[in-house]
């Protein structure tokens, strides 16, 4: 199977280039990390990130015939060839596939990403009904890959301003979960001609999304409760 | 050659589970904490738990901590240590309602409690039938718990050091650790962290195995770097053998799905495990449900084309619930095995998925080495989660238990920590030798010119252990393996990669690791070839019945001279009587 794939080392590469491959694989090589880990197999100077395999850990997003997505669940016969393969659009690239995602966290970080609420916890489990619970569902499974954030022209235009799509849903997951004391906060926090308000509802993030979450829904009901405090 | 120092009141290495708890509890108590990791927190492989952490919260029928303890020390197969899991049983629920208190994303029952679901070796009154015990955020627990740990972190200011690797520990003459050798991914960059206190928090090292649930980074770094130091590995024959990998790609199916109520099948359609274990069917513990799915498998009533795998059945539950508590099944089937779970049955295999041994530590964290019956504290030195053996898991783990003692033990070795280290006392000096060890290993990959490649030799590593050291051990191949084995461990002293670069030299990252793989293969080979009994997981084709009379004892491998030594197993708990080892039915 060809692939052409995105190299570049600062140790010894002017700059970047393509290189391209073409390996044999095995019956049993189904999913495209199964044939990056082949090529690096025969050629171990290409660096790229991985962990779970299985689509939970959100090590290995990269850039696949153009689109964001996560190597180990990305079916190499749905692949067109060559397949490829470049690093995260719109981050600094620390080599090959690999890219400095620092931007990237410090947009999560900046949202506060952890439950507020200073009321003394009960001796058991603060109560929240099932209904409630539910509304947890679509936000708390992000994995924090990164491949919404870097599809998406707002980020990559002010990646220092606006929070991105996976920052975003992360603020609306502890908006949305009732145990959270600190909505105002999180709301006044967003109200900012970038952080929340640079989303232009182009939806590439729900496309690559590779858990199927949908952060510009998460982001109109944010745009939702700005409105409603402001009347 | 001169390198960075930093000095910190306490170095954690690892950023699972157990690393986030203890960290955050060091970083709440105010102290100077360094989280080391290879992986961004959210990374590591507690991401992947999936069916639960298990409490005796008692939201759905009658539970309590003395069945749970029960429960612990049957599945341990009677070699647990009985304080130890008093311990752990009896701190379930706070660790939890903790939990939830951070944040922790939890299924409900319809009064709003914690959803709760039943697992395989978790019972009600000493084994009567399931109890549901396993608090679950739908089927993707660990994601839900390792992320609001991290987040918890955050809100702690706790300071991480993200893509360093650990090299090696650093020890004194005296025999104390004073901190480690780590090495940053980015740059290559070599540092020494001088700390009062080591917690190695470095998970399992499943990837010994070609067939494992067990992610990439799963390499048992913190197993290497403490036998290279001198320190021995417990109970390493120890490995459990999880009853549902997909079968071809390992990936983890939970026993949620079995608590759920699904079963299996072989290839006659029959739900085989009522023969096996006719009170608890498919809900008993795993070691007891892996090898009857071997034996379905070895007698020829597999399914598939060459009878190779078993059937889940699950469909009858209903696209409604599998959605709602198992979502993450439904997708892995989809992806891994190409069966819509909601209508067929998904291929199933055991599969290597966790390590019960580990570097020994009491139930405090703090680590020692074995002193005829007695326990010599390994000054500076502690140990949770995964790469621990407390023992609480002994011969055989129950499902839900894992992310129940890396809360437990997270935290309470982060609170001896606290209790034995003077913030105001200086640093002791360190040996003008602390960080020799890792730059000869590095000097070496540096300046091989030629060898084997890293990925040869490690396939032959994971081939070897998964022929000679699987659910069913043969004695003969047993010391065969071991030969290997040996052989293996000395092709790894002269692997060779051919990327020499400074910068995020992944290449060099496996070799390090092959390092502290091979170790514990070593090992677990030397330790279960000496084990003439079957307990556990531990099961041996000579010698098919538990021997209390003479292996009622833990092993301890030595990496010098591949030494074993043996300690008994402690059968007192805290408080309450000891439960005497029984015959084992489900």
């Amino acid at each position: 199977m060809k692939f052409s794939i995105y190299r570049y080392n600062p140790d010894v590469d002017a700059k970047p280039r393509m290189q391209d491959y073409d390996i044999a694989l095995e019956p049993t090589d189904r999913m495209l990390l199964d044939a990056l880990i082949r090529i690096k197999e025969q050629d171990d100077t290409l660096s790229l990130r991985r962990s779970c395999r299985e689509g939970v850990c959100g090590s290995d997003a990269m850039n696949i015939n153009g689109k964001n997505g996560l190597a180990c669940i990305s079916k190499l016969a749905d692949l067109k060839e060559p397949v490829v393969i470049r690093p995260l659009p719109g981050l600094p690239v620390i080599r090959d596939l690999i890219v400095d995602m620092s931007q990237f966290f410090k947009q999560y970080h900046s949202i506060k990403p952890y439950l507020q609420n200073d009321t003394p916890p009960p001796e058991k489990e603060r109560l929240q009904s099932p209904a409630d619970r539910d509304e947890l569902n679509g936000l708390y499974e992000c994995i924090l890959c990164a491949c919404c954030s870097t599809s998406c022209p707002s980020f990559w235009w002010n990646p220092d301003k606006f929070v991105g799509p996976a920052g975003l849903l992360q603020a609306y997951r502890f908006i949305a979960d009732t145990r959270d004391l600190a909505i105002n906060e999180r709301l006044d926090n967003l109200e900012d001609p970038y952080r929340l308000f640079r989303c232009h509802s182009i939806m590439n993030c729900v496309d690559v999304c590779p858990k199927g979450l949908n952060p510009t829904r998460a982001i109109g009901k944010i745009k939702d409760l700005m409105v409603k405090r402001a009347v | 050659m001169a390198i960075a120092k930093r000095q910190f009141d306490a170095v954690v290495v690892g950023a699972g589970g157990s690393g986030l708890r203890a960290a955050l509890h060091l970083a709440e108590a105010n102290l100077k904490v360094a989280v080391l990791s290879k992986v961004f927190p959210t990374r590591s492989h507690t991401v992947a738990a999936q069916g639960g952490v298990a409490a005796s919260l008692g939201n759905d029928g009658d539970d309590n901590w003395h069945w749970h303890m029960f429960d612990t020390v049957k599945g341990s197969d009677y070699l647990g240590d009985q304080d130890a899991i008093e311990f752990m049983c009896r701190k379930a629920n706070e660790a939890v309602y903790e939990l939830e208190h951070f944040g922790m994303p939890f299924d409900r029952t319809p009064d709003g409690r914690i959803y709760q679901r039943p697992f395989g070796g978790q019972t009600r009154n000493y084994g009567e039938g399931p109890v549901k015990r396993s608090c679950a955020a739908a089927d993707r627990t660990g994601h839900a718990m390792l992320h609001t740990l991290y987040q918890r972190n955050v809100r702690a200011h706790t300071q991480f050091f993200v893509e360093w690797m650990a090299l090696d520990l650093i020890r004194n003459q005296a025999g104390d650790v004073l901190g480690v050798v780590a090495m940053e991914m980015e740059t290559g960059e070599v540092m020494t962290l001088q700390a009062k206190a080591t917690l190695l928090a470095t998970g399992g090292a499943g990837r010994i195995y070609s067939a494992s649930t067990n992610a990439f980074i799963n390499t048992g770094d913190g197993l290497g770097m403490a036998a290279r130091a001198g320190i021995p590995l417990e109970d390493m024959e120890f490995w459990q053998f999880h009853p549902t990998g997909v079968a071809g790609a390992g990936v983890l199916i939970t026993e949620g799905v079995r608590g759920e109520g699904g079963f299996l099948l072989n290839k006659n359609g029959e739900r085989f495990m009522e023969r096996y274990a006719p009170t608890v069917k498919d809900l008993a513990s795993r070691d007891v449900v892996s090898r009857a799915m071997a034996t379905e498998i070895k007698e020829g009533r597999g399914a598939g084309k060459d009878g190779e795998y078993i059937l889940l059945k699950l469909d009858h539950l209903g696209a409604e619930v599998i959605d709602k508590r198992l979502p993450g099944i439904r997708e892995i089937a989809m992806k891994f095995a190409n069966v819509d779970c909601t209508k067929d049955p998904i291929p199933v295999v055991p599969t290597c998925h966790y390590q019960m041994g580990g570097v020994p530590t009491n139930m405090h964290g703090q680590v020692y080495v074995p002193d005829g019956a007695n326990e010599k504290i390994v000054r500076g030195l502690y140990a949770a989660g995964e790469c621990s053996c407390v023992s609480v898991h002994g011969a055989n783990r129950l499902g839900t238990n894992s992310l129940l003692d890396l809360l437990v033990f997270g935290k309470s070795s982060a609170q001896q920590v606290i209790r034995d280290i003077e913030v105001d006392e200086a640093f002791p000096d360190l040996p003008a030798d602390a960080a020799d060890r890792s730059l000869a290993r590095l000097a070496r990959l540096d300046s091989a010119t030629s060898g084997e490649s890293v990925a040869e030799v490690g396939a032959e590593m994971r081939r070897t252990m998964q022929l000679h050291c699987g659910v069913f051990r043969f004695p003969d191949s047993l010391a065969d393996g071991v030969r290997k084995m040996l052989a293996v461990a000395e092709r790894v002293k002269h692997t060779f990669i051919k990327d020499k670069s400074k910068v995020f030299n992944t290449a060099r990252l496996e070799a390090l690791e092959l390092d502290n793989l091979v170790e514990t293969a070593v090992a677990t080979m030397i330790s279960a070839e000496a084990r003439t009994e079957s307990r556990g997981a531990h099961d041996r084709s000579d010698h098919h019945d538990r021997d209390d009379a003479n292996w009622m004892k833990h092993t301890f491998w030595f990496k010098d001279g591949n030494r074993l030594q043996y300690k008994p197993v402690k059968l007192k708990p805290l408080t309450v009587e000891s439960f005497q080892p029984k015959p084992r039915v489900y």
